[in-house]
């Protein structure tokens, strides 16, 4: 076991080397832009710019002597295609050679890499990389590019005017001279950055909207296993643990017996945590062997013990009664009292775990200077101050190294910052005698909580006798995911937590009069944002009440909502090209049917149609989806068409089998046997459209996911005329 | 001690006979490429060649490896051309990456024993690998493309 008196921050560098997960060239050149952060808080060996008071320094780009050019992404890359994404912008107006261009993770700096959606905070999440970087990489890449374009025209004495720069290369026609940005890199750092740079025209871009040139930047390593995620990360004398958790949520330990645990060869020690007992080996396997024998007696006095049937009672119950009014306009209960017909309906939602395909993990060091954090962090300043507080430190003594995560679905954006803290705790209690790597099983992962909250929507909408909707109120049940989190200032007012109701307090149909109102739940089990958050409930509910209000109305569902979205264009925009690319109204081979839905979500559109059978066993099987997305200027569609494709998937796990249970609070779920996931044979095909749009850039990682569980519901009650109310669509469930 | 035969070479890894094959590789000879997602062969993440033929690693005690040849995403080529690294290159598959190791792992095996798979071969091949972020339509062209020989 490492001494920890003999850690050294030069171990530390060495060791990080080794897993990979640094770019390990020679850079000597940084760029610091004026941006959000003072001068002295630029990195090690950088120039700081010549800033004024109103400027600070923010760095996203490197240049090394080679030519290459790496970019810094703030954002973690958990397969949503960020670090491609951002690198495309910066790449765009630097004119870099993309073969040149790669990606490097941010440390944890909120002066620096602040989500300029976030306030000050650092983290990704709320589909906001591309949408919250795009200025601020533009002019990154521009402002390097001028700087380069300077020590050019100075070196060659030449009007900066007259030099272009294409794919890495400075050249001035008149004199035929020509250099790479690696021979102009020295120069260029002494240039002061320019106050002001112009942008270029988007006629003019070479790689943004042009994906066949721009293969992402992490395919190369994922495809021969080189890629570090934090599973994969080794350091001297590192110590793997494995944590025995309350199999209740807020269970805590009572006593342990730890003899035989420690009887298992390679296990050095078990110590107790806040969170549970944690069993430290010189391997994986054998923590996980101690952890089996380890006996642990768990105080329930204040643990969950709620069951699912009970919750989905208590919650039909409130759904019957009125919640705290989010938005009203006009009178919904007269014109509902008006109405030729009434129509009404409730939908029910369950838990739903996020199950990313690596399990949950965190590598910490503890020395004396500080503490050490390998990880794919989602949530890089809340985690780092939540670490610097439970150690009492000060938050830049914790630093991160940003690895890739094997998804997160939103999982690692922890708002308690939960499996770091309990990684951190761990090492604290051995007071950082080794380095440790705590590693969740599956089974942890999925029984840990932090769930896609379970919801009960009631609709009830009116229509006149022309089939027109003269009111829809809408009554919203569940626990809030924000309320009691360090977020909570931000996007709670008044009790209600905007997370709850986005997607239906800005219904996009036209409705003379709209009500929605919200109970808040608070059943004890630990809920978190979920891929689309909010509208994963709030996009099913709207959408299917939709089709079963145009089956009232006798009306095809595309021309219905049409006739409702004429003040929303973007809407409009990506329904009716799904709609055409999809043939809607052209006959479909029989028992097949098919289902549309549109749903804004984080400032993107996506409509959907599916084309949908039953299976004879009942199941539903999904043979095409057809996607139209509009997110503003497309930065790189093959990226775009990635996501909705995988949104689609994930939107489809959940929509035929994902649910999470409660019996007498224990979770009865624990691995992809009980949790099934869609496989090979259950992916339809997907076809995606990207409108073409000259809006500022939105995100693309979430807003697939809403709309297929409606697309699909919808085809469902086209086929069997009976709306689907209750998620998953249909239970299959594995016998064991 | 135990010897395995890994990517072509004899090596020594210190770990008891009950261990699984993947923690054998990953703790024992630092080759981290092959992935736990579920220790239960479900998810497909931990998929290795034993002789040729794709097993799950995760429920695969190294007592029972033996002298049988072990390959694994290190291995699969010397410098990352396989026919199918260059197919999910050139469809560009993998999101997160975390399964593409298996994924990489199950196609090279039906491929091997079926050069040119229908649809029908590759579901049935490929069920056992999940992918969270749901690269399944990629993953079927690009063994098309493999087995096509058409990745550039």
């Amino acid at each position: 076991m490492t001494a920890i008196g003999d850690t050294t921050r030069d171990v530390t560098r060495r060791d990080f080397i080794r897993v990979g997960a640094t770019a390990g060239a020679a850079l000597t050149l940084a760029f610091y832009l004026p941006g959000c952060g003072p001068a002295e808080t630029a990195g090690k060996g950088a120039k700081a710019a010549a800033a004024g008071p109103a400027f600070e320094p923010n760095a996203f780009l490197r240049i090394g002597h080679d030519g290459s050019v790496t970019v810094i992404s703030k954002h973690l890359e958990m397969g949503q295609g960020s670090y491609t994404g951002l690198a495309t912008i910066v790449a765009e107006e630097l004119d870099a050679d993309w073969s040149r261009v790669k990606v490097e993770g941010a440390p944890a700096d909120a002066k620096r890499y602040a989500n300029t959606q976030w306030g000050g905070a650092q983290g990704t999440g709320g589909s906001s990389a591309i949408a919250n970087s795009w200025e601020q990489l533009r002019k990154a890449g521009a402002t390097a590019r001028a700087m380069l374009v300077a020590a050019a025209a100075a070196e060659w004495k030449v009007p900066a005017g007259e030099i272009t720069v294409a794919n890495g290369v400075v050249r001035h026609a008149g004199s035929k001279r020509e250099a790479g940005f690696g021979e102009l890199a020295p120069k260029a750092s002494a240039v002061a950055p320019p106050a002001d740079v112009t942008l270029k025209d988007p006629k003019t871009f070479t790689y943004i909207g042009r994906s066949e040139r721009l293969p992402r930047t992490d395919v190369a390593e994922k495809v021969r296993g080189a890629a570090t995620f934090t599973q994969d990360v080794q350091l001297d004398g590192m110590l793997t643990a494995v944590v025995a958790h309350s199999p209740l949520f807020g269970g805590t330990v009572k006593r342990f017996d730890a003899a035989k645990a420690k009887a298992v060869p390679g296990v050095v020690d078990v110590v107790q945590i806040p969170t549970g007992v944690a069993v430290l080996a010189k391997s994986f396997w054998a923590a996980k062997k101690g952890r089996d024998a380890l006996q642990v007696e768990w105080d329930d006095s204040k643990a969950v013990t709620v069951g699912s049937a009970e919750l989905s009672a208590q919650y039909a119950d409130l759904a019957g009664k009125p919640g705290k009014v989010a938005r009203k306009d006009g009178n919904p209960e007269a014109a509902l009292r008006g109405a030729a017909k009434v129509v009404e309906a409730t939908y029910e939602f369950p838990f739903l775990c996020h199950a990313a395909l690596e399990p949950l993990n965190c590598v910490v060091r503890i020395d004396r200077e500080g503490c050490e954090i390998w990880n794919g962090e989602q949530m890089q300043t809340a985690d780092q101050a939540a670490v610097a507080a439970l150690l009492g430190l000060k938050p830049e003594q914790v630093t991160l190294h940003m690895l890739y995560a094997g998804g997160s679905f939103g999982r690692r954006a922890n708002p308690k910052a939960d499996y770091v803290l309990e990684a951190v705790s761990i090492a604290k209690a051995i007071d950082g005698r080794a380095p440790v790597k705590m590693v969740w099983t599956r089974e942890d992962d999925m029984r840990a909580g932090w769930y896609r909250p379970a919801y009960v929507h009631r609709v009830r909408a009116g229509l006149d006798r022309a089939g027109k909707p003269v009111a829809w109120e809408q009554r919203i049940v569940g626990q809030s995911i924000l309320l009691g989190t360090p977020f909570e200032a931000f996007a709670v007012k008044d009790g209600i937590d905007f997370s709850s109701i986005e997607g239906v307090v800005d219904l996009p149909y036209r409705m003379p009069a709209i009500q929605v109102e919200l109970h808040t739940t608070d059943p004890g089990v630990p809920v978190q944002w979920w891929r689309s958050v909010g509208h994963t409930h709030t996009g099913y509910a709207t959408e299917v009440f939709v089709d079963e209000l145009a089956a009232a109305a006798k009306k095809d569902p595309f021309a219905f909502r049409r006739s409702l979205l004429a003040g929303s264009p973007r809407h409009l925009g990506v329904l009716e090209l799904a709609a055409e690319k999809a043939g809607w109204g052209k006959p479909l081979p029989a028992g097949r049917g098919r289902g549309i839905a549109v749903h804004k979500s984080f400032e993107s559109y996506v409509a959907q149609v599916a084309e949908v059978s039953l299976n004879s066993d009942g199941t539903v099987k999904v043979h095409r989806v057809v996607c139209a997305v509009d997110c503003g200027i497309a930065v790189n569609p093959d990226v775009i068409r990635a996501q909705m494709e995988g949104g689609i998937a994930f939107g489809l796990s959940a929509a035929l089998y994902g649910e999470v249970t409660l019996d007498k609070g224990v979770v009865q779920q624990t691995n992809f046997h009980q949790y099934k996931q869609l496989r090979m044979p259950e992916m339809p095909v997907v076809e995606v459209y990207i409108v073409p749009s000259a809006e500022a850039p939105t995100g693309v990682g979430e807003p697939g996911v809403p709309p297929i569980a409606p697309a699909v519901a919808n085809a469902v009650f086209s086929l069997t005329g009976q709306p689907v109310r209750k998620l998953p669509i249909r239970l299959q469930r594995a016998t064991a | 001690m135990i010897t395995l035969n890994v990517n072509g070479r004899d090596l020594k890894a210190d770990v008891e006979p009950d261990t699984p094959l993947l923690w054998a590789l990953r703790d024992g000879l630092g080759l981290t490429g092959t992935k736990f997602g579920c220790g239960m062969a479900q998810c497909g993440a931990c998929t290795v060649h034993l002789d040729g033929e794709p097993i799950r690693s995760c429920v695969t005690p190294v007592s029972a490896v033996g002298s049988k040849k072990v390959t694994t995403i290190e291995g699969l080529s010397a410098d990352g051309t396989h026919p199918v690294q260059r197919a999910w290159e050139a469809e560009q598959v993998p999101q997160c990456g975390y399964c593409q190791s298996g994924q990489l792992m199950s196609a090279a095996a039906l491929l091997a024993r079926n050069p040119k798979p229908s649809d029908d071969d590759i579901d049935k091949a490929m069920a056992g690998n999940i992918c969270r972020c749901g690269t399944y339509q990629r993953i079927r062209k690009a063994i098309h493309t493999a087995a096509e020989g058409g990745a550039a």
